[in-house]
C-alpha cells in the first residue's frame, strides 16, 4: 500500500500524458448561437457517433436547437433509431479496445470532464485545441499524434476537411503539409460549432438555469427587502 | 401565545407581506419536486406509440403487440365473428360501449375503425389477468354449447366477445379498453396515438 | 426556560383552542412552544455569527428533502449497462436529463452538501471565538463534535455514489488508510468494502449508510444538541451568563425569547443564505470545480488511476494532515501515524472545554495571546486546506508539517496560554457591539 501512496506521488506525471500543460487555444464560440450548434449537431453525428457514444443524450432534445422532430429525424437520426431513443454508438467496446487501444469515450459530457479546477471554459478550449492539433506521426499505430493529447489512439476523423499537418521538428509548430477540402478559417469554424455542440450536450438546459437563476435572485431580494423590514419593525422593541 | 398583547398595523401589515412573499416561494420551490415525481423522458420513451405491420394478419388471426408494458391484440375479424356481435348484444353487461373504456372513433357497433380488424388492450377489466382467446364456436375448446367465440379470462371467468364486450353477470365491470391508435396506412397501425406526431 | 414545567392550554372556545386544549392534554405542544420557542430567553446581543446554527438546520432540511427525491431515480449498481456505462453513474446523468426538475434537485443537493461545511465551519468558529464550549455547555458542544464527525462520514459516504473517477478512488485511498491499522487493519477494509476493492458490494453499503443510518444518527445528535442548549441556555458574543441577572419574574434581563425575536431575524438570515445559495446553483453550480469536481464526470474506471487524487475541499485540511506525518514510528507504517494524526485533529475538538483555562469565555474580552494563537489557527487551516488540493511537493510537505504542528499545539499547549494571558474585566449586562 506504501508503493501505492508513493505511485500517486508520481500521478503527476501522467496529467502531462494527457496533456496538462500544453497551452491551450481559447474557444471562440458561443453556446446561444443555435445556427453553429446545429451544424455542430451535423458534424457529431456525421463523424463522431459511429465509434463514440453519447448515451445519456436523447435524440428527441436536438429539437431545442431550434429543430423540428421532422427535421431531427431526417438528418440526425440512423433510419433504425427511435426519437425518443438514446445516442448510443453502433459499434461494441470490445471490438473497439481491440482496434484502437481503449474503447473511445462517451462524449456527452466530455465538455465538462476536460474541466480545470478554476476555470470553467477549459473543457471547450481543450476539446477546441484537441481536434485542430492532430499531426502526422510515422511512430504511431494509426499514423497520427496529437499535441493536446500525446500518443491518442484516434485517428484524425476529420483530416479530409483539415488537411494533413506535420511537427516542424525545429520550431515545434504545426505546419499544413496537405490542404483539405476547407481552408483553415473554415475548419476552424466548424469545429468551433462541433466544440460549441459538445458544450451544450454537456449541460442542455444551461441557458435556462442561467435566466432561472436572475427571477431566483430578484425574487429573493424582493424577500430579503421585506424580512429586513419585519426585522426592523419587531427589533424596536428592544434597545 | 406570546404576552404582547394585539400586533400593531404596520406590523401586522408586514407579517402578512411577507408570509405572502414567502409563501409564494415556497410554492415556487416545488415545482421542481412535484415535477420529478411526473414521467420522465425514459419513461415517455418506453411507453412510445408502437407501430404495427398487418399487411401478414390473416383474416381469423390474432396477433399481440407490447404497448406501455400491456399486450394489446391486433385481430383480422371474419364475417362469422363479426355476425356474432349483433347476436350477443342482450347477453352484454354494456351492448353500446356507454362507459368510457374506448375513443369516441371506436364506439360503434364494431368498437373500431375498420370493421375487421380489432383494436384491443388484452387485460381483464377485473383484476389484470390477461385472458385466452376462445375462438372456436361450441364446446371444443371447453366453452358451452351456445359458446360463439370470443375470450375466456383463466382466473375468475369473465368472459368476452369478439369487440371485447363483456358478459353479463360476470366478475369484469366493463368492456376490454380499446387504445387510442390511427392507420398509418391500410395495413400499418401505430397504437398509443389518435393523430400523427400528437 | 427548559425543564420548567407550563400550564395546560385553556382554550378560548373557538374551535381550533379546543383542538388544541385537547392535544395539550395528550401531548406537550404549547409546553414545547414555550420551553423552545416563545418562552426560551436567549442574550439580545447575538451578532451575525449567531446565524449559523440556524442555517445548519436549514441546509440538513435541504439535503433531506432533495436526497429524498433524488433516491427515486438513483440506482446504486456498479454494473455496466448495455452503452458500457455503470448504471449508477448513468442514473445521475438521467436525474439531470430525463427526470423534469431533475437537475435542480441534483444542484440543490451537490451545492448544499459544500454549503453545509462552509455553514458548519463557521458555526463551530463562533464557539472558539466565544467561548461556547465552555461549562455548563461542554455537553452541547461534544454532541457537536460529534455531529462533526458523523457528518464527514455522510458526506464521504455520499461522494462515492455518483461513482465516477473521483469518487471510486478516493474511497479506494480513504478505505485503504484503515488497512494501516496494525493485526486488524487488512481484514478490516475488506469488511468495510464488502470486497477486496472498492465494488458495488461497497457502493450498496454507502448508499444505505448514506441514504438512512448516518442521517438517522445526525438527526438524533441534532435534537440532542439542541435540546442540551436550551437546557442551559445560550451563550453570547460577550461570554457573559445572562441567567446570573434576573428580573422579579425569573426572566434573564439580558435575555428576549426567541420568538418572535430571533424567529424573524434568522429569517433575514434564511434569505440571505438563499441568495448566496442560488447565485452559487444557477450561476456556477460546479463551484470552479470545487463543488462538483471535473474528475468526477469520467465513470469510475478500476483501471485507471486520475493524475490527481484530491478530496473535495472540505476534507482537504485533514488530507493535509495525513500527508504531513512521513515517519515510522515504534516499528509502525507512517501511513498509520498519518491516519492516527488525521482522526486526532477532528477528535481533538472534543476536549476543547477541558483545554481552555482561562477565566474568561470570550474574545472580546481576552489579551493579545488568545487572538494572535486563533488567527494562526485560522490561518493554519487555511493552508492545510489549499495544500490538501495539490499534489505532494517537497516544499508542500514542510509547510504542511509545521502548521500540523501549530494546529496541534494549539489544542495541546492551551492549558498553558490561555492561563497565561492577559484578559480584561467582564461586564455585568450584555454589550450591543
Amino acid at each position: 500500500m506504501k508503493k501505492f501512496l508513493i505511485a500517486l506521488l508520481f500521478a503527476p506525471v501522467l496529467a502531462l500524458a494527457a496533456g496538462g500543460n500544453v497551452h491551450l487555444d481559447k474557444w471562440p464560440g458561443s453556446v446561444s448561437d443555435k445556427a453553429a450548434l446545429q451544424n455542430g449537431a451535423k458534424l457529431f453525428v456525421n463523424y463522431c457517433l459511429n465509434c463514440h457514444g453519447a448515451s445519456y443524450m436523447r435524440y428527441q432534445n436536438l429539437k431545442d436547437l431550434g429543430l423540428t422532430e421532422q427535421q431531427v429525424k431526417d438528418n440526425l437520426m440512423f433510419a433504425s433509431d427511435k426519437i425518443g431513443g438514446l445516442m448510443a454508438v453502433a459499434a461494441r467496446s470490445d471490438e473497439q479496445k481491440q482496434w484502437f487501444g481503449a474503447t473511445p469515450p462517451d462524449l456527452t459530457i466530455i465538455a465538462r470532464a476536460r474541466g480545470e479546477l478554476g476555470n470553467a471554459g477549459a473543457g471547450a478550449d481543450w476539446l477546441y485545441t484537441y481536434l485542430r492539433t492532430f499531426y502526422q506521426d510515422n511512430k504511431r499505430p494509426t499514423g497520427w499524434n496529437n499535441v493536446a493529447f500525446e500518443a491518442v489512439g484516434m485517428p484524425h476523423i476529420l483530416w479530409e476537411l483539415q488537411g494533413t499537418q506535420v511537427m516542424n521538428h525545429e520550431t515545434h509548430k504545426l505546419e499544413l503539409a496537405v490542404p483539405g477540402k476547407m481552408s483553415p478559417a473554415e475548419y476552424d469554424k466548424a469545429i468551433s460549432d462541433l466544440v460549441g455542440f459538445m458544450v451544450w450536450m454537456g449541460e442542455p438546459q444551461q441557458e435556462f438555469r442561467r435566466k432561472l437563476g436572475f427571477g431566483v435572485l430578484a425574487f429573493l431580494f424582493v424577500l430579503f427587502l421585506l424580512a429586513y423590514a419585519l426585522k426592523k419593525n419587531y427589533w424596536k422593541d428592544i434597545h | 401565545m406570546s404576552n404582547q398583547g394585539k400586533m400593531d398595523c404596520g406590523r401586522r401589515r408586514l407579517v402578512v407581506a411577507t408570509a405572502a412573499v414567502g409563501g409564494a416561494g415556497a410554492v415556487a420551490a416545488l415545482v421542481p419536486f412535484v415535477s420529478s415525481l411526473l414521467p420522465s423522458e425514459r419513461a415517455k420513451a418506453a411507453g412510445a406509440p408502437v407501430e404495427v405491420d398487418i399487411s401478414k394478419l390473416e383474416a381469423g388471426q390474432m396477433m399481440t403487440v407490447e404497448w406501455r408494458g400491456k399486450p394489446v391484440w391486433v385481430i383480422n375479424r371474419t364475417k362469422e365473428m363479426l355476425d356474432s356481435l349483433p347476436k350477443l348484444d342482450d347477453q352484454m353487461a354494456d351492448p353500446k360501449s356507454a362507459k368510457d373504456l374506448q375513443p369516441p372513433y371506436a364506439q360503434n357497433e364494431t368498437r373500431s375503425i375498420k370493421k375487421d380488424i380489432m383494436v384491443v388492450v388484452g387485460i381483464c377489466t377485473h383484476l389484470g389477468c390477461s385472458p385466452s382467446s376462445k375462438f372456436k364456436r361450441g364446446a371444443e375448446e371447453g366453452m358451452p354449447a351456445d359458446w360463439l367465440g370470443g375470450f375466456l379470462c383463466p382466473c375468475h371467468g369473465s368472459t368476452f366477445d369478439f369487440a371485447g364486450r363483456v358478459f353479463k353477470a360476470k366478475p369484469a365491470p366493463t368492456n376490454l379498453e380499446v387504445p387510442p391508435h390511427v392507420y398509418l396506412a391500410d395495413t400499418r397501425i401505430l397504437i398509443g396515438e389518435d393523430k400523427k406526431g400528437a | 426556560m427548559a425543564g420548567g414545567t407550563y400550564e395546560k392550554y385553556k382554550s378560548d372556545g373557538s374551535i381550533g383552542g379546543n383542538v388544541l386544549e385537547w392535544v395539550d392534554a395528550r401531548f406537550p405542544a404549547t409546553s414545547m412552544w414555550r420551553g423552545h420557542l416563545s418562552e426560551y430567553y436567549a442574550p439580545k446581543n447575538f451578532n451575525f455569527w449567531y446565524f449559523f446554527g440556524s442555517l445548519a438546520m436549514l441546509v440538513l432540511v435541504i439535503q433531506i428533502v432533495t436526497g429524498i427525491f433524488l433516491t427515486m431515480h438513483y440506482k446504486p449498481d456498479a454494473a455496466l449497462n448495455a452503452n458500457g456505462v455503470p448504471i449508477a453513474f448513468a442514473s445521475v446523468e438521467y436525474i439531470m436529463r430525463d427526470v423534469p426538475g431533475g437537475w435542480l434537485i441534483r444542484y440543490m443537493h451537490s451545492t448544499g452538501a459544500s454549503a453545509f461545511f462552509i455553514v458548519v465551519y463557521l458555526h463551530m468558529f463562533r464557539g472558539l471565538i466565544y467561548g461556547s464550549y465552555r461549562k455548563p455547555r461542554e455537553l452541547t458542544w461534544l454532541f457537536g463534535v460529534g455531529i462533526f464527525l458523523v457528518l464527514m462520514g455522510e458526506a464521504f459516504f455520499g461522494y462515492l455514489l455518483p461513482w465516477g473517477q473521483m469518487s471510486y478512488w478516493g474511497a479506494q485511498v480513504i478505505v485503504n488508510l484503515f488497512g494501516a491499522i496494525p493485526v486488524i487493519g487488512n481484514d478490516l477494509s475488506i469488511l468495510i468494502r464488502g470486497d477486496f476493492v472498492v465494488g458495488d458490494a461497497t457502493l450498496n453499503r454507502f448508499f444505505s449508510f448514506h441514504v438512512i443510518a448516518f442521517p438517522l444518527i445526525l438527526l438524533g445528535l441534532v435534537a440532542a444538541h439542541i435540546l442540551a442548549l436550551h437546557e442551559t441556555g445560550s451563550n453570547n458574543p460577550d461570554g457573559i451568563e445572562i441567567k446570573a441577572n434576573k428580573d422579579e419574574n425569573g426572566i434573564p434581563r439580558d435575555g428576549i425569547p426567541f420568538h418572535p425575536y430571533y424567529s424573524v431575524k434568522d429569517i433575514v438570515g434564511v434569505v440571505v443564505f438563499l441568495m448566496v445559495f442560488s447565485a452559487v446553483l444557477f450561476w456556477a453550480p460546479e463551484g470552479a470545480g470545487m463543488f462538483l469536481e471535473t474528475p468526477n464526470f469520467y465513470p469510475a474506471d478500476p483501471l485507471k488511476t486520475p493524475p490527481h487524487i484530491a478530496p473535495v475541499w472540505y476534507f482537504t485540511p485533514y488530507y493535509s494532515i495525513l500527508r504531513a506525518v512521513v515517519w515510522n514510528f515504534f516499528g509502525l507504517d507512517a501511513k498509520f501515524w498519518g491516519v492516527v494524526a488525521m482522526g486526532a485533529s477532528v477528535v481533538i475538538f472534543a476536549f476543547l472545554p477541558w483545554l481552555d483555562r482561562s477565566p474568561v469565555k470570550s474574545i472580546r474580552y481576552r489579551g493579545p495571546i488568545t487572538k494572535v494563537m486563533i488567527t494562526l489557527f485560522v490561518i493554519c487551516f487555511f493552508i492545510l486546506g489549499y495544500l490538501g488540493t495539490q499534489s505532494p511537493s517537497p516544499m508542500g510537505e514542510l509547510v504542511s508539517q509545521i502548521c500540523t504542528v501549530f494546529y496541534f499545539g494549539f489544542f495541546l499547549a492551551m492549558p498553558w496560554w490561555s492561563r497565561m494571558d492577559k484578559f480584561k474585566p467582564v461586564p455585568e449586562r450584555v454589550t450591543m457591539k
